[in-house]
């Protein structure tokens, strides 16, 4: 199954308004921790919200590049698509 | 100060911490006065945040052993075992704990936390995949950064999650190295093993267990959780540290793979550290040698587990899912886990705060370790003061909660005819602990008094 960025943007800002538990204006330039506030082991554990939503894994290392929302959908969709 | 910008946020809350003159990740003990008392700003401590799971740190064959060993072979053996050679106690000491776990390789490092960077970062190359539980301690985390290896992490305690991660790495190239802990440091849960090997055995995986926590702790003769859940065989390598049950310091690390001692010139948090001075050595020896000799250290310890947390839960507070020798309350948030700590040091027991991102779930949580050497009556203080403050924080209620162990009632006394399931239970209990009355039971006893005049017939009453 293939997925279009679009489908993945909308599946990240979700998943990010639901860790959240709060109302937020996200875009590609969102910050994830500075912006966020999100600890380091918050993001990996939302991260796994969109690893199951995709059937893939996310390798750390690959995490800890991630810092704006766009980052993160390229990594997502690098990986999905990858193969 | 440029270089240190990046810490201002941390640095902001460390110096709120130290303002109020009680900060948790800052405590100093004037003087330490037994496994389970110190003084801290001149008065006597109750000590329940030590990880002094046996005791053993003042066992007078323990400290002999150091004393003699630093009389004969010094201080310190000021090198590393690769470049300036190992001393006769390192190697016996790995032959001991190589026949305590029945595995042929055995390998001692400095600390528990190197044992996890050594092994993590040696055993799996560029090519391999490394699957932790998403609660590991951080030196499982940062021994994966070590290495070259891929690494994703699966939910805690979650086997159905990690057979997706190694489905999804099928069919990628590399060894699949799976590492979970035996007791998780933080809510004191165990990691659901057998399941684990299932998937292991499916996948063609390794599997690495970390019994920092467990060893001492759980099986039948206290080896940990591979061997209470019946598993050793199929656990790879076990990994493990001497500054918990052992009372000392360092790690180690077991197994039964062909091969194994090359690690010795591969690891390098094994080959460029220096090793154990030979009082560590002697007295980590003689620790173990205690361990196996001594079960009812275990059974004490246990005792002493399922005392604290049974009696942390019925007061109402949220606790780990098991008992065990980490026993957690769930704070609501950061402030009044900082406030809870405070009063309970204040009024003489020290246990420890524990915030995100080291715990799971971002949970603030006040946490404990309870010790064989803690006696009824100190576990029952420990209690009485949690009790007291959590009324005081208005985070427990005022009278007591309806206690778990009203849900098991067992005993049928003769000559009485019990009400109703609370009466059976408040009784029982009662009854257990008639011979070690607290001042949290007699509570307990007055507030049944007043609710239940008509039943409140117990032995010896009048």
């Amino acid at each position: 199954m293939q997925n279009s960025a679009e489908q993945i943007r909308s599946l990240v800002f979700d998943a990010l308004r639901a860790a959240l538990e709060r109302p937020v204006e996200l875009s590609d330039d969102t910050n994830i921790t500075e912006g966020l506030g999100l600890d380091s082991v918050a993001v990996m554990d939302f991260v796994m919200e969109i690893e199951d939503a995709l059937d893939i894994s996310i390798p750390l290392d690959r995490i800890a590049e991630v810092k704006t929302v766009g980052d993160l959908v390229a990594a997502a969709q690098d990986l999905k698509g990858g193969h | 100060m440029a270089l240190f910008d990046k810490y201002a946020p941390l640095m902001g809350q460390f110096e709120s911490l130290e303002s109020t003159g009680y900060n948790p990740f800052n405590v100093s003990f004037d003087r330490v006065l037994s496994p389970t008392e110190g003084m801290i700003a001149g008065r006597r401590i109750l000590l329940l945040g030590t990880n002094n799971y046996l005791g053993l740190t003042y066992d007078p064959d323990v400290i002999d052993a150091a004393v003699a060993a630093t009389r004969n072979l010094g201080a310190g053996t000021t090198g590393s075992r690769v470049a300036n050679g190992s001393y006769g106690g390192h190697r016996q000491l790995e032959r001991h704990l190589a026949d305590f776990y029945g595995r042929r390789h055995c390998m001692v490092f400095s600390t528990g936390y190197q044992a996890n960077l050594g092994i993590l970062s040696a055993l799996a190359g560029k090519d391999d995949h490394l699957i932790l539980d998403a609660d590991s301690h951080a030196s499982i985390y940062d021994g994966s950064r070590l290495g070259h290896a891929q690494v994703t992490r699966f939910r805690h305690n979650d086997p159905d999650d990690l057979d997706n991660r190694l489905r999804r790495l099928a069919d990628t190239p590399g060894d699949k190295v799976i590492v979970v802990e035996g007791i998780y440091s933080m809510l004191g849960d165990t990691a659901p093993l057998r399941e684990f090997v299932e998937v292991k055995r499916k996948w063609g995986a390794y599997l690495v267990v970390d019994e920092a926590h467990s060893l001492g702790v759980l099986g039948r003769t206290g080896r940990g959780l591979a061997e209470a859940a019946g598993v050793e065989d199929e656990v790879d390598f076990i990994v493990g540290t001497f500054s918990k049950s052992l009372g000392g310091i360092g790690g180690f690390c077991v197994s039964d793979m062909d091969g194994f001692d090359i690690l010795r010139v591969a690891s390098r948090p094994y080959m460029f550290t220096a090793s154990l001075p030979p009082a560590v050595v002697a007295a980590v020896t003689e620790a173990l040698n205690q361990l196996r000799h001594r079960p009812a250290l275990r059974q004490q310890l246990m005792d002493n587990a399922r005392r604290f947390h049974a009696g942390l839960g019925d007061l109402g507070f949220q606790v780990g899912p098991e008992a065990s020798p980490v026993v957690s309350a769930i704070m609501p948030d950061p402030k009044t886990a900082f406030a809870f700590w405070t009063r309970l040091l204040e009024a003489g027991l020290y246990t420890n705060v524990s915030l995100p991102p080291a715990t799971p779930k971002g949970l603030a949580l006040l946490r404990s370790s309870v010790s064989a050497a803690h006696s009824r009556s100190q576990i029952d203080h420990a209690l009485s003061l949690f009790a007291d403050t959590g009324r005081e924080l208005g985070l427990i209620p005022a009278e007591p909660a309806i206690p778990t162990w009203v849900k098991h009632p067992t005993a049928n006394l003769a000559g009485t005819e019990p009400q109703d399931a609370l009466a059976i239970g408040f009784r029982n209990q009662l009854l257990a602990r008639l011979a070690a009355p607290s001042k949290a039971m007699a509570k307990y006893y007055s507030a049944f008094r007043r609710q239940s005049p008509g039943r409140a017939r117990i032995v010896g009453d009048k």
